[in-house]
């Protein structure tokens, strides 16, 4: 029972990671029908921003030589705000000229996926192929509850996910902005002639969805420390299955979708030989599609294209 | 117009194979398909140095002497981006397009089996101064190494860990997908299992090339209570693979093998790898003679002290140089030449290398000594032990 436990705390926390990253694909998705395939990137980005930042502020080295709390609680905003200037970046360089052209879907996300091989190699070219790691701004404390071990950084990183999840809930089904959003993804060409800003709608949307990979990447890197420039290129891609399982559009089918692929993943791995990991999670994942080919809470688009 | 374009690439294409042609006779080329990008860089990056310093320490004599004339080296690197079909790639593109004499590298055994292969079906000497897994060189005349092998370095990890943890049950977890890892935790299984009986290695555990959480393998290792864990792991899953352990509430030692030995460990491990041990080939603190001579130089050059991938290297390239100096002289015909490196490298007897003193057996493989490692409280490398066959 404990073993069983522990192993749901470590899939909360994978999950969580999962779920960030997912719910960034999802947003974008749910407005611009775009899959951004360097999403998974621009995560990775937004480790690398934190790396940058932390050091700079951090003392002994750092320019300004604040304190670990300081450093801790000033990475996380300006981490989400440089993220979001990279993701607005790539929409307004890559994808909406293409848009604005009126090119064919499909060119954008091939598009969106050059992108994405352009931040990976790029920050190959500028940083070289050396690791980095995140310096400690979090004093780790292991605690014990009944046989079950877990970090204060893991339960903030879990935390950080219900948050950051019931926040674009709220942003999209409660406010006039998230309205907005709904709106475009429902008829993006009548949308203009109700006076809805189009463009200021999606600018929003990619701040949205860079800002949490961005938070996803500083807490990722605050976790697994060992920093390189393909580390978001596997994690996107689980993500996205995350969300497309999921149900993409929907912001409950990314937070869930993220959760049961982690849960899958580590339980194969708890239960079965490890080898079998990816395979058996896989398989799982391709049934659940197999029976319901929207995703977990997606709605079949037939009916609008 | 297109006709002159077409005659003018002739052209060129003429002048560079002539010009080829002339320069092969003129410096000694050899190839590194090493990682200079992907999951291992700091493997590429200490490769390419050391050999730079042996390179440029020749050529500011001249060049390498053989049969009284000097040569200049030329080393060709290329990146395998730790990658096999890549290496697999470089590989043949160094014997096909760029003619050399013989290949140094790759250096994982991930790389080296597949790299191995191409060497030794272009018949092209090869020396892959750091893989340790036997199907590197098994059946391959080309293909040589420097590095002990891992049925070797197995016994030597198991009968440590045994005396210096009091151990009787053991733990293994290891990346599937490289066959230095695969091999090399086999191996060590076999090995304590001979020592402790049936059933002494309660958990036994792998993961995929790009995993970065592993907490579902080391929650199953930590309730089958191990008395310690082996890690048969590349340094970079070895800095995530320590802390999450400890993270889960583990408390006992690690124990790991060579492919810990690289100066990045401790930049990425922290303070959660101290105090740790693992079995390699060299250590750089208390060397002396020609080891403390490249510790002194590479220290000197690029700022910190060699890893024993470094120090494998310099042996290779010293091995590959020394077979060349022994043909008398360089033949035009490469083909030729290559055969001439092969067996005079088959041909050595006893090579004094800054790694240690070594013999080849029939399979290309040297018989030497391991150095048990440990890591002190200030993160620096030190020697435990010595073990030798």
């Amino acid at each position: 029972m404990e073993f069983f436990l522990q192993q749901c705390v470590n899939a909360l926390q994978w999950g969580s990671f999962y779920a960030l990253i997912a719910l960034g694909y999802t947003l974008v998705y749910g407005v611009l029908r775009l899959i951004n395939f360097a999403h998974g990137d621009v995560f990775m980005v937004g480790a690398y921003l934190a790396f940058f930042v932390s050091t700079g502020l951090l003392a002994p080295e750092g320019l300004f030589g604040f304190s670990r709390e300081l450093t801790l609680a000033l990475t996380i905003p300006l981490t989400m705000i440089l993220t979001s200037l990279v993701g607005v970046t790539l929409e307004r360089i890559a994808y909406r000229p293409l848009m604005r052209k009126g090119a064919h879907r499909l060119y954008v996300v091939i598009t969106a996926l050059m992108c994405g091989l352009i931040l990976e190699n790029g920050n190959l070219a500028l940083l070289g192929a050396s690791r980095r790691t995140l310096p400690v701004l979090l004093d780790k404390n292991v605690y014990h509850i009944g046989g079950i071990a877990v970090t204060n950084l893991k339960l903030m990183v879990i935390l950080a996910a219900v948050l950051v999840f019931l926040a674009l809930h709220f942003i999209v089904t409660r406010t006039r902005m998230g309205m907005a959003m709904r709106a475009v993804s429902w008829d993006r060409f009548a949308l203009p002639l109700m006076g809805i800003p189009l463009d200021r709608v999606v600018v929003f949307t990619f701040v949205l969805g860079s800002a949490v990979a961005g938070l996803g990447g500083m807490l990722f890197a605050m976790s697994y420390p060992v920093l390189e420039p393909y580390m978001g290129a596997m994690t996107g891609w689980k993500a996205f299955i995350a969300a497309v399982v999921g149900g993409i559009g929907e912001i409950r089918g990314a937070f869930v979708g993220g959760f049961l692929l982690a849960f899958v993943e580590v339980m194969v791995a708890a239960f079965l030989p490890s080898t079998f990991r990816d395979l058996f999670a896989f398989s799982v994942l391709l049934f659940i599609l197999w029976q319901r080919p929207t995703g977990i809470f997606g709605k079949p688009l037939t009916a609008k294209i | 117009m297109l006709k002159r374009v077409h005659a003018s690439v002739l052209i060129c294409a003429a002048a560079l194979f002539v010009s080829g042609g002339a320069l092969a006779a003129e410096t000694i080329k050899i190839g590194f398909p090493i990682p200079l990008t992907g999951e291992i860089p700091k493997v590429g990056e200490s490769t390419k140095y050391a050999a730079e310093i042996f390179r440029d320490e020749i050529n500011a004599q001249g060049g390498l002497a053989v049969g009284g004339k000097k040569y200049p080296l030329e080393f060709i690197f290329e990146d395998n981006e730790s990658k096999p079909e890549t290496a697999v790639n470089v590989t043949l593109k160094l014997i096909d397009r760029d003619n050399v004499l013989a290949i140094i590298g790759p250096q994982s055994s991930r790389q080296a089996v597949p790299a191995g292969a191409v060497a030794n079906d272009n018949e092209t000497p090869m020396i892959s101064p750091w893989s340790t897994n036997p199907e590197t060189t098994k059946d391959r005349p080309w293909v040589f190494r420097a590095a002990f092998l891992d049925p070797f370095q197995a016994p030597v990890a198991a009968n440590f860990a045994t005396k210096q943890f009091s151990a009787k049950k053991t733990a293994v977890l290891f990346e599937i997908s490289n066959d230095y890892s695969k091999g090399l935790a086999d191996n060590f299984k076999e090995a304590w299992e001979k020592l402790q009986g049936k059933d002494s290695v309660v958990a036994f555990e792998s993961h995929g090339p790009k995993d970065q959480d592993f907490s579902a393998q080391l929650t199953k290792i930590i309730a089958a209570k191990p008395d310690f864990i082996f890690l048969p792991e590349n340094y970079s899953f070895v800095a995530l693979i320590v802390p999450q352990a400890r993270d889960l509430g583990y408390k006992g030692p690690f124990m790991g093998s060579d492919s810990w030995g690289s100066a990045e460990l401790m930049k990425l491990c922290g303070d959660a790898c101290k105090g740790q041990f693992f079995s390699t080939h060299y250590v750089a603190a208390g060397a002396q003679g020609a080891t403390k001579e490249f510790i002194d130089k590479y220290n000197k050059k690029y700022g910190y002290v060699p890893d024993d991938l470094a120090a494998l290297t310099w042996d290779a390239v010293g091995l590959i140089t020394d077979a060349i100096q022994k043909a008398g002289k360089l033949d035009d015909n490469v083909r030729k030449m290559r055969k001439t490196i092969r067996d005079n490298l088959a041909a050595i007897k006893e090579f004094k290398g800054i790694t240690g003193n070594m013999r080849f057996d029939e399979q290309g493989d040297p018989i030497k000594c391991a150095v048990i490692v440990a890591i002190d409280q200030k993160g620096d490398f030190t020697f435990k032990e010595s073990v030798c066959p």
